[in-house]
């Protein structure tokens, strides 16, 4: 009786440095609009958030599906070759014969359940068997779509397209996508079992849970997340090429690290996840045109951001221990 | 005979060999024998591009769980950029170019090593930060560069003894060493032995954090060897000459036989996973497959070959 008090006081009393490590994705985000404001004023407005932020759904989308394969202690490598399949077939198939498209991207989504399957089952390294996954998506990418080009489907280009009064569309998109990822994840029954899975999985099999069906159902959801992701992608870029969402694989990785997520034990946070793709995605575009730095240091800002957030965290972490 | 027939199982690298091998057979088969030297020749050399990069690779994944080295890519192109710059076309530079390329893979392993250590952070994100800043640095530092390799150096690549290129002689020579390195020294020994169990390793007096400096710093200079190296082959270099080695790197080590654990590696693995993932380019290209089929087809092999090694594990 006692020890449940102590928790709850734990709880409500959360040590500093735990405060500041959980608030550190955001205070990023926010030193990042601070810096973006201050060098361009005219940014902070409606239509620059729009413009800013257009690229940052898909971003957070892709750092979701990672997110929840992470969740179960397993990587994706092939995220990024997944969301160019997805968008080289939506630009096709979706788009000349709606049904076909719908399922053959129904099927993919089946095809990442069998892959956690699999990884289950036989005990595989994950890192190992998306690595094959992303050299069989990035081949079906080419076969859909061997040229650049394609169209995309008039209601995604809607969808991505909308405007909404007085507040920009990504950021009502990212507040959805966090707050209801902050639900189901953090405060439903059966998303503590799946982080449990990520922090003890023979303790949560023993409880009678089934393991399989948590890694299948993890899978799954970062294949549904994957396929948002390309839809919103290619809404905004109304074409496609086969290496459309190379990139994502690693800034989806990031993007969960930057967001307070561990690669191991379970520790993720959705809503730290979105503020991390926004984060990154600011830095990448915005912030360096702003500065007037050349294009080439795109990566070289992520890189940078990475690692000073990283190396914040290490500083708050050392004095908490 | 029957005591080399029991050795098999525990010696699985020896399927990437019979593997390699079957592909070789049948691409023979399809062209009727013709092109067998070429396809050997060509096969050799691209094959031990990625034993050079998958070495470097094999020793970081077998420090633990983890451990593995995103920055490759990046190494690679702006060390082929460096040493071609540093070479400019002259033959009595080589020496130079190629050592510019392994210091700067050797500056990009101690980058590496100095964020994972300083921040704790975990290597595959410290050598993604590190391999987005060097992707950067290459981008800016070799835009409209003289970038074709020197004559001679170029002309090496070419270099046959007994038909086979002296270069992939020199990387069969340094694999060598390199797999006595790994199982007779004490720094081979201790990096399977942290891979194992890093904290029994640090009670049992290896000096840990030195190791794991050394051999990110190992895996930075070959990759920067491997960048001079493709320069020279593909007769310049660019920024983007390094990307298939992300993949292919982890793919060779993993084939090899060796632990995405850590704690076991394998250098006879290594070639047998490079020839067999090279010729099977190969054939399927003699077949007539194009680049999305040779894609599919590579990912499937490296899912059927783990699920299949993947299984023995479980049975034991």
């Amino acid at each position: 009786m006692s020890n449940v008090f102590a928790v709850k006081q734990a709880r409500s009393f959360a040590p500093l440095p735990t405060l500041l490590r959980k608030s550190l994705p955001f205070v990023s985000l926010a030193l990042m609009l601070m810096a973006i404001g201050w060098l361009n004023p005219r940014a902070i407005s409606y239509m620059g958030f729009n413009l800013m932020l257009n690229l940052a759904i898909p971003v957070a989308l892709a750092t979701i599906a990672q997110m929840f394969v992470i969740t179960v202690n397993e990587l994706d490598l092939s995220t990024g070759f997944f969301i160019s399949f997805i968008a080289s077939v939506s630009v096709t198939m979706l788009n000349d014969t709606p049904l076909l498209g719908a399922v053959v991207i129904a099927g993919s989504i089946l095809v990442y359940a069998a892959i956690g399957a699999l990884i289950h089952l036989r005990n595989l390294p994950s890192i190992v068997v998306t690595l094959g996954m992303a050299f069989v998506w990035q081949g079906l990418a080419l076969m859909v779509l061997p040229q650049p080009g394609g169209k995309a489907p008039a209601w995604l280009q809607a969808l991505m397209g909308c405007h909404v009064p007085f507040v920009p569309f990504p950021i009502i998109a990212a507040a959805v996508i966090a707050i209801v990822l902050h639900f189901t994840l953090m405060k439903t029954s059966y998303g503590a079992v799946l982080r449990g899975i990520g922090g003890n999985q023979s303790a949560v099999a023993r409880a009678g849970w089934s393991v399989l069906r948590a890694k299948v159902l993890a899978f799954m959801l970062a294949g549904v997340f994957g396929v948002m992701a390309a839809f919103t992608l290619v809404g905004i870029s109304t074409a496609a090429d086969a290496g459309i969402g190379a990139g994502y694989t690693l800034l989806a990785i990031a993007g969960v690290i930057l967001g307070g997520g561990e690669f191991m034990g379970g520790r993720v946070s959705p809503t730290g996840a979105v503020a991390g793709a926004l984060t990154l995605t600011l830095a990448s575009a915005s912030l360096l045109s702003f500065m007037r730095i050349p294009t080439d240091w795109q990566s070289g800002a992520n890189g940078a951001i990475l690692i000073i957030v990283l190396a914040l965290r290490a500083a708050i972490g050392r004095r908490a221990s | 005979m029957t005591a080399l027939l029991k050795g098999l199982p525990a010696k699985p690298w020896i399927w990437s060999f019979v593997g390699a091998a079957l592909v070789f057979i049948a691409s023979l088969v399809f062209t009727r024998g013709l092109g067998a030297a070429g396809i050997v020749v060509a096969g050799l050399s691209l094959a031990s591009f990625a034993v050079v990069v998958g070495m470097g690779q094999m020793f970081v994944m077998s420090l633990g769980p983890g451990n593995v080295d995103l920055s490759l890519p990046a190494n690679i192109g702006l060390a082929s950029a460096i040493a071609m710059k540093v070479m400019s076309g002259s033959d009595s530079m080589i020496v130079a170019g190629v050592g510019a390329a392994l210091i700067a893979g050797v500056l990009i392993g101690l980058a590496n090593y100095a964020l994972i250590r300083a921040l704790r952070i975990p290597p595959i994100i410290a050598t993604l930060s590190t391999s987005f800043i060097v992707q950067s640095i290459d981008i800016s530092y070799g835009r409209g560069l003289q970038v074709k390799p020197p004559p001679g150096f170029a002309a090496f690549t070419d270099w046959r003894l007994v038909g086979i290129p002296v270069f992939v002689l020199l990387i069969l020579f340094a694999s060598i060493i390199a797999a006595v390195a790994l199982n007779r020294t004490v720094y081979g020994r201790s990096v399977l032995a942290i891979g194992q169990n890093m904290r029994a390793a640090w009670l049992a007096g290896i000096k840990v954090e030195r190791i794991r400096l050394m051999t990110y710093m190992l895996c930075g200079a070959l990759g920067g060897l491997s960048g001079a190296l493709l320069a020279a082959y593909f007769r310049g270099s660019s920024t983007d000459i390094g990307n298939e080695y992300l993949l292919a790197s982890i793919a060779v080590v993993v084939i090899g036989g060796t632990s995405v654990a850590g704690g076991r590696a394998n250098i006879p693995g290594l070639w047998g996973a490079a020839l067999f993932l090279v010729l099977l380019q190969v054939m399927l290209n003699t077949f007539g497959a194009d680049a999305s089929v040779r894609l599919v087809t590579t990912g499937l092999v490296i899912i059927a070959v783990i699920t299949a090694a993947g299984g023995a594990k479980a049975l034991r």
